[in-house]
C-alpha cells in the first residue's frame, strides 16, 4: 500500500514545484533579456533587414566588399593579435619569475597587486598616462631626448599610430596574462621536473618537453582571451588617437553617433562581426582551459 | 642483466643524492633572468604612473607644484561628475546585489539546473562589449516599446527622459559588471555551507528575508566586497555607455578635460589610478590573494 502511493506524490510534487522553482530565478532572467538579450537581438535581426524591413544577406556581404570596414576589422585584428602576443609573451616571462622562476615570495604579490591594478587601468586615464609618459613632450621622450639627444618621434615613432596604441594596450594586456597565467604555472609537480632530471633531462629538454606541452593549451587559451580583450577596447583607442585609427569598434561608434554608412543595417551587422570574433575567442579560450585541467589541478 | 642491476642502482643513487643537493644549490644561485623579467615588468607599470605624476607637478613653469590638483578639485563641474560617478555605482553595486545574490543562492539550495543558463548568461558580456551593448540599448530605449500588434505602450523611450537614462545606464554598468559580481558571490557561497546556514536559520523561526539579510549576507561579506569594489571600479571611469547615452559622468568629464587643458587631467589621472589602486588592493588584502581578475576596457 505505502509502496503504491509514494511515487505517486512523488511523481506529483517536483512537476508543480519544479515550476514553481524557477520563479526564484525568474529576475535576473527579466533582466538579462531585458538589457542583454533584447539588445542584442535587435542588432542581429538588424544586420539581416534592409530598409524596407525584408530580410536580406547584402549586410553582411557588404562587410566584406566594402573596403573601408574590411580594413578597419583587419586593423583590429591586427592591433588584438599583437597586443596578445606581445602581452601574452611579457605576461608569461614574469609570471614565470614570480612562481617557479625562483624570486622571493613577497614580490609575487606585488605583482599580483599591481596586475590586478594594471588589467583594470583602461580607458581615457590609460591614454593620458601614456601621452604623458611617451608623447610629443612625454617624460621618456624628453629623458631620451636630453640624455641621447635622440628625439623618438624623429625616428618614426608615433604614439597616436599603430605602435603606440599596441604599447598602450599592452599595459592592460601584459597584467591579465600574468594573473591567468601565475595559477597555471604553481600547477607545474615538481615531481614532472624530479622525474625529468632523473631521466637525464636538462634544462631545456624539460621546458620543451614536458612542461610547455602541458601549458600550451593554457598559454595558447590565454593569449586567445587577450586578443578578445584587445579587439573589445574603444576607450582607450578613442582617447589615445581620436578616431585617427580607424579600428572597428571606433567605426561601430561613429555608426552610432550618427548613420555615417548610411545604412543602419550595415551598422547592426559590424557589430555582429564583433561579437561573432568575441565569441569564437571566447569559446576557443574555454575549450583549451578545459584541456589544460586535465593536467593543472 | 646482472650487471645493469648494479648500474641503474647507482643511478637512482646519485640522481637521489643530486635532487637532495639541488635546492640547496638552486637557492644560492640568483636567477638572474627573473630578475631581469621582473623589473622589466616593473618598469613598465610604473613609468607611466610616474611620468603622468612628475607631469601633473608641473603646472607652475620651473617648480613642482599641486597646483594642477587644487585647480582640478576647484572646478565645481568635476565635483558634479564624480559625484554622479560614484552615485551611479553605489546605486549599480546595491541593485546587482539584490540581484544576483538571491539568484546565486537559489540556484545553489533549490535549481542547480538553472547553473547552466545562469553562468553561460553571466559570460555573455565577455562576448558583448559596451560598445556593441550600448548600441544596442540605443536602438531598443530610444523609442516606445509597444505590445506586439497594437498601440498599447509597453515601456516609454528610455533614452529621452533623466530617469530613464539613469536606469539604461545603471543596467549597462550591472552587465558589465555582471560576470564579476556573479562569480565572486557563487565562489563567496561555495565556501560557506548555504544549506546548512540556511536550515539552521529555518530552524530558528527565520523568514526568508531574515535568512538572506542576517545570515547569507554576513557570511559572504568578502566576496560581496569584492564584487562591490570591482564594479566600482568599472563605472568611476567608465566613458562609453555614460558619453553614448549623454549622462554627465566623470569618464565624460576627464576626456572633454583633455581636450583643452593638459596639467589638471593628468592630476584626475593619477587620482583614478590611485582609486583603482585603492580598490584592488583592498579585494587582494580582504581575499587573501584570491581576488578577481579584469574589467572592461
Amino acid at each position: 500500500m505505502a509502496q503504491t502511493t509514494l511515487p505517486a506524490s512523488q511523481v506529483k510534487r517536483p512537476v508543480f514545484s519544479g515550476l514553481g522553482k524557477w520563479v526564484g530565478v525568474l529576475p535576473f532572467f527579466l533582466f538579462a533579456i531585458l538589457f542583454l538579450i533584447l539588445p542584442s537581438m535587435r542588432l542581429f535581426v538588424g544586420s539581416f533587414t534592409d530598409d524596407h524591413g525584408q530580410f536580406t544577406l547584402n549586410n553582411v556581404i557588404q562587410i566584406f566588399t566594402q573596403s573601408s570596414i574590411l580594413r578597419a576589422y583587419v586593423l583590429s585584428i591586427e592591433i588584438s593579435a599583437v597586443t596578445a602576443l606581445g602581452g601574452g609573451i611579457i605576461g608569461f616571462l614574469l609570471a614565470y619569475s614570480v612562481t617557479v622562476g625562483g624570486l622571493p615570495k613577497p614580490l609575487r604579490s606585488i605583482l599580483v597587486t599591481f596586475s590586478g591594478v594594471a588589467s583594470n587601468f583602461a580607458g581615457v586615464p590609460l591614454a593620458f598616462a601614456f601621452i604623458a609618459t611617451l608623447g610629443r613632450t612625454g617624460f621618456i621622450s624628453v629623458l631620451f631626448k636630453n640624455l641621447f639627444h635622440w628625439n623618438i618621434y624623429d625616428h618614426g615613432f608615433n604614439l597616436y599610430g599603430f605602435v603606440g596604441l599596441s604599447l598602450t594596450y599592452m599595459y592592460f594586456q601584459f597584467p591579465l596574462m600574468v594573473l591567468i597565467m601565475a595559477p597555471a604555472l604553481d600547477g607545474l609537480k615538481r615531481e614532472w621536473r624530479e622525474a625529468a632530471e632523473n631521466l637525464g633531462a636538462n634544462n631545456m629538454q624539460y621546458w620543451l618537453r614536458v612542461a610547455m606541452p602541458i601549458l600550451l593549451p593554457s598559454l595558447l587559451g590565454s593569449i586567445i582571451l587577450l586578443f578578445g580583450n584587445a579587439f573589445g577596447a574603444y576607450a582607450t583607442a578613442y582617447a589615445l588617437t581620436g578616431g585617427a585609427l580607424p579600428i572597428i569598434t571606433i567605426q561601430i561608434g561613429a555608426q552610432i553617433r550618427g548613420d555615417v554608412l548610411h545604412n543602419p543595417g550595415l551598422g547592426y551587422a559590424m557589430a555582429m562581426g564583433m561579437v561573432f570574433i568575441m565569441t569564437i575567442s571566447l569559446a576557443g579560450y574555454s575549450w583549451l582551459q578545459g584541456r589544460t585541467e586535465r593536467w593543472l589541478r | 642483466m646482472s650487471e645493469e642491476l648494479p648500474y641503474g642502482w647507482l643511478q637512482f643513487a646519485r640522481n637521489r643524492f643530486k635532487r637532495q643537493q639541488k635546492p640547496r644549490g638552486e637557492k644560492r644561485k640568483t636567477p638572474v633572468w627573473s630578475w631581469v623579467w621582473y623589473i622589466l615588468g616593473v618598469l613598465y607599470f610604473v613609468l607611466p604612473l610616474l611620468a603622468t605624476f612628475e607631469f601633473s607637478l608641473r603646472m607652475k613653469r620651473g617648480v613642482y607644484s599641486l597646483a594642477a590638483y587644487k585647480a582640478a578639485f576647484a572646478d565645481p563641474a568635476f565635483l558634479q561628475a564624480f559625484g554622479y560617478s560614484l552615485t551611479l555605482a553605489a546605486i549599480t553595486i546595491i541593485v546587482s546585489i539584490i540581484l544576483v545574490v538571491p539568484t546565486a543562492y537559489w540556484i545553489r539550495l533549490k535549481l542547480p539546473q538553472a547553473r547552466r543558463p545562469v553562468e553561460l548568461i553571466t559570460l555573455l558580456p565577455f562576448v558583448i562589449p559596451a560598445i556593441i551593448l550600448v548600441f544596442g540599448l540605443i536602438r531598443i530605449y530610444s523609442s516606445p516599446i509597444r505590445l506586439p500588434f497594437s498601440s498599447v505602450v509597453l515601456i516609454d523611450a528610455l533614452t529621452t527622459s533623466r530617469y530613464g537614462t539613469i536606469i539604461l545606464i545603471v543596467a549597462g554598468y550591472m552587465v558589465l559588471g555582471l560576470p564579476y559580481m556573479y562569480r565572486s558571490v557563487d565562489t563567496g557561497m561555495r565556501t560557506v555551507d548555504v544549506r546548512t546556514l540556511t536550515e539552521a536559520a529555518q530552524s530558528l523561526g527565520a523568514n526568508w528575508f531574515n535568512i538572506m539579510v542576517r545570515v547569507i549576507l554576513p557570511n559572504i561579506r568578502t566576496a560581496l566586497l569584492s564584487g562591490a569594489l570591482l564594479t566600482f571600479a568599472i563605472v568611476v571611469g567608465e566613458v562609453v555607455l555614460a558619453s553614448y547615452l549623454g549622462v554627465p559622468a566623470f569618464g565624460p568629464y576627464l576626456f572633454l578635460l583633455g581636450q583643452h587643458r593638459a596639467f589638471e587631467p593628468a592630476a584626475l589621472t593619477f587620482i583614478t589610478f590611485l582609486l583603482t589602486w585603492a580598490a584592488m588592493g583592498i579585494i587582494q588584502l580582504v581575499s587573501g590573494g584570491q581576488g578577481q581578475v579584469s574589467g572592461a576596457h
